[in-house]
């Protein structure tokens, strides 16, 4: 339904390269991000907002990235409020109607107040009405274009808990009505409550495009490792060890730890929880391949016991409970020994 | 107490200096009406030539604040919303008219609307004259006031956020209808505000239009004619009806303005 093709595009202080990806029609389609990877951009250069460099756009088999923003037949809910201030809720929701000179727009306009829960509002101005009612109000009014994709911009991050739940369901049901969404935000939670795939931006481009289990299971970035509670994520090369199953991966030629993996040798990831790394005062004689010695960087309270941060160099998170720190006598500045398993080592690629 | 007596002590400096600059406004105003009667008052009022050149003042800065609004508010959006090459340069020469003298205005417009000039001999051909008529005070009195219409208008346009014009267009909208119906709509209180400026300001144009058009006589050139001719007390009662007229129309829109 809509397919970007190595599409590049640079606004301002942000340039994203090499874009690709597929919404097929009735997706939730979710691009998760953190704040600034430009995430907004992206789409409005789907709707023509922002030109792109180069690559395509196509929408239904039709390439539109050359056409003018009114002939792309795409609208786009932002962030924040974009409501035209002067008209009504009813004027507002009208307004894609009267474009395109559609018969029976008081009819059309109470329909589509009505999907989104505004109807007793149509007379009301914006700036009279609550965040989550403007969202919906803004909502409508895309769903009044006869676009059959409706475009996201972070849609729920201004509105407070109970307005945002009203809306996710409200996207949901809509969604199984049959619109295709694409939906961009920095909140994991929200991308997995809604998605049935979700892309990756980082570092200027898609990482990874797949469905949400898939995507958490096996994180390919640093972004998604972290939502996930990995800390400890790395990226390097896995090199194979002659006679041995162990094989090492190795980090910007410096860091070399061992792990276990069926993976061929080449870049990965490296993830490792930080329940399976201990930590000792002195280096223990153990089955554990990898013994490295840092210094505590930080100790701060986590959800269950402590979270401990050792700097080697690469900062590695460390799950403990408050006696082995009263035992351990550790404190911030302290050198310590951390050691885990080669098999606790987990490797993506 | 030593902070507050501070405080208490430069608001009550900032009022005495605000109260110094508003009496400096306000007082040779009132001092015009303390100094006319009013048997003065309703003679001129009832004087033909005074009725008239106060019409003509009226009319004219209307007519040309009307005329060359339809140019300058597409200027003024052009500038609000586009960069080009020379962008400074173009607002440079938008504010000649406020810097240089009005006489010299005056001069520079009969410099290339007399007769004697292509423009001229053109409306020549059209039994047109830009010389000592109403045409020509409309636009002695639109050069030097259109800068008021086209700052403010490019202000009003550029406090329109710029995404809910490109919001409109993804909602099936043509260029033609978001301007009328988003910016302009958005913008119409600067808008309006620079067209009261510029009215006001081409009724009060004294310099470039008595170098165009001595006759017929705006309000501003009879109250200079009554003063040379029959001295102060003459040109009081004239003075005092025309700023009367302008501050109820002003007060009257300035209502209208405040209610859209």
């Amino acid at each position: 339904m809509l397919k970007l093709e190595n599409v590049n595009l640079s606004a301002g202080k942000f340039s994203l390269s090499n874009i690709n990806f597929e919404v097929e029609k009735g997706d939730y389609f979710v691009i998760l991000g953190s704040n600034g990877v430009g995430k907004t951009i992206l789409l409005e250069s789907i709707v023509g907002i922002n030109k792109i460099n180069c690559g395509n756009i196509y929408l239904n088999s039709d390439e539109i990235s050359k056409k003018e923003i009114n002939q792309r037949n795409l609208s786009m809910v932002y962030q924040t409020i974009d409501l035209f201030p002067h008209f009504s809720v009813f004027d507002n929701i009208a307004f894609p109607l009267k474009n395109r000179k559609e018969k029976k727009v008081q009819e059309k306009v109470i329909e589509l107040a009505r999907t989104v829960n505004v109807e007793d509002k149509l007379n009301q101005k914006p700036d009279t009405l609550s965040g989550g009612e403007m969202q919906r109000v803004a909502l409508a009014r895309c769903l009044a274009t006869d676009s059959k994709i409706l475009l996201l911009d972070e849609p729920l991050s201004s509105l407070d808990t109970k307005s945002k739940n009203e809306l996710k369901i409200l996207l949901r049901n809509l969604n199984r009505k049959g619109i295709t969404f694409v939906h961009v935000t920095h909140d994991y939670e929200e991308a997995i409550s809604l998605a049935n795939k979700i892309a990756v931006l980082e570092n200027g481009t898609i990482v990874d495009v797949n469905e949400p289990e898939i995507i958490f299971k096996n994180p390919k970035s640093e972004y998604i490792a972290n939502f996930i509670g990995h800390k400890n994520f790395l990226k390097g090369k896995v090199k194979s060890i002659q006679n041995s199953d162990l094989k090492k991966f190795i980090v910007d030629n410096y860091l070399e730890i061992y792990c276990l993996t069926d993976l061929n040798d080449g870049e990965g990831f490296l993830i490792i929880s930080s329940d399976d790394i201990s930590i000792s005062n002195q280096k223990e004689i153990s089955s554990n391949r990898n013994n490295f010695i840092g210094n505590i960087i930080d100790i701060s309270k986590a959800k269950i016991g402590y979270e401990i941060i050792v700097d080697l160099g690469y900062k590695f998170a460390v799950s403990i409970s408050k006696e082995s720190i009263e035992n351990l006598k550790l404190s911030i500045g302290k050198e310590v020994w951390i050691s885990f398993k080669a098999s606790a080592c987990k490797i993506y690629r | 107490m030593i902070k507050n007596f501070r405080k208490n002590n430069i608001d009550l400096l900032f009022i005495f200096l605000s109260g110094v600059v508003l009496l400096f406004i306000a007082s040779p105003i009132i001092g015009l009406y303390f100094n006319s009667t009013l048997n003065g008052l309703i003679e001129t009022t009832t004087d033909v030539e005074v009725q008239e050149s106060i019409w003509l003042t009226l009319w004219t800065s209307m007519l040309g604040t009307i005329v060359f609004s339809f140019f300058a508010i597409p200027l003024a959006y052009l500038l609000a919303r586009k960069n080009f090459p020379l962008k400074n340069f173009v607002n440079g020469i938008i504010d000649l008219p406020i810097i240089i003298p009005h006489t010299a205005a005056g001069i520079a417009l009969l410099g290339i609307l007399n007769r004697n000039t292509f423009i001229g001999k053109i409306a020549e051909t059209f039994g047109l004259s830009f010389i000592g008529n109403s045409t020509g005070i409309i636009l002695a009195m639109s050069f030097v006031s259109i800068p008021f219409l086209i700052n403010s208008a490019r202000d009003g346009f550029l406090s329109v956020p710029e995404r809910l014009e490109k919001v409109a267009l993804t909602l099936g909208a043509s260029k033609t209808k978001v301007f009328f119906s988003i910016s302009l709509p958005l913008a119409w209180r600067s808008v309006l505000s620079g067209l009261i400026l510029m009215w006001a300001r081409g009724m009060s144009e004294f310099g470039a239009v008595i170098i165009i058009a001595y006759n017929p006589k705006v309000t501003p050139i009879l109250i200079y004619e009554r003063f040379t001719t029959y001295g102060l007390k003459y040109a009081v009662p004239v003075t005092v009806i025309f700023i009367s007229i302008s501050l109820m129309i002003f007060i009257f829109l300035k209502v209208i303005k405040k209610k859209n």
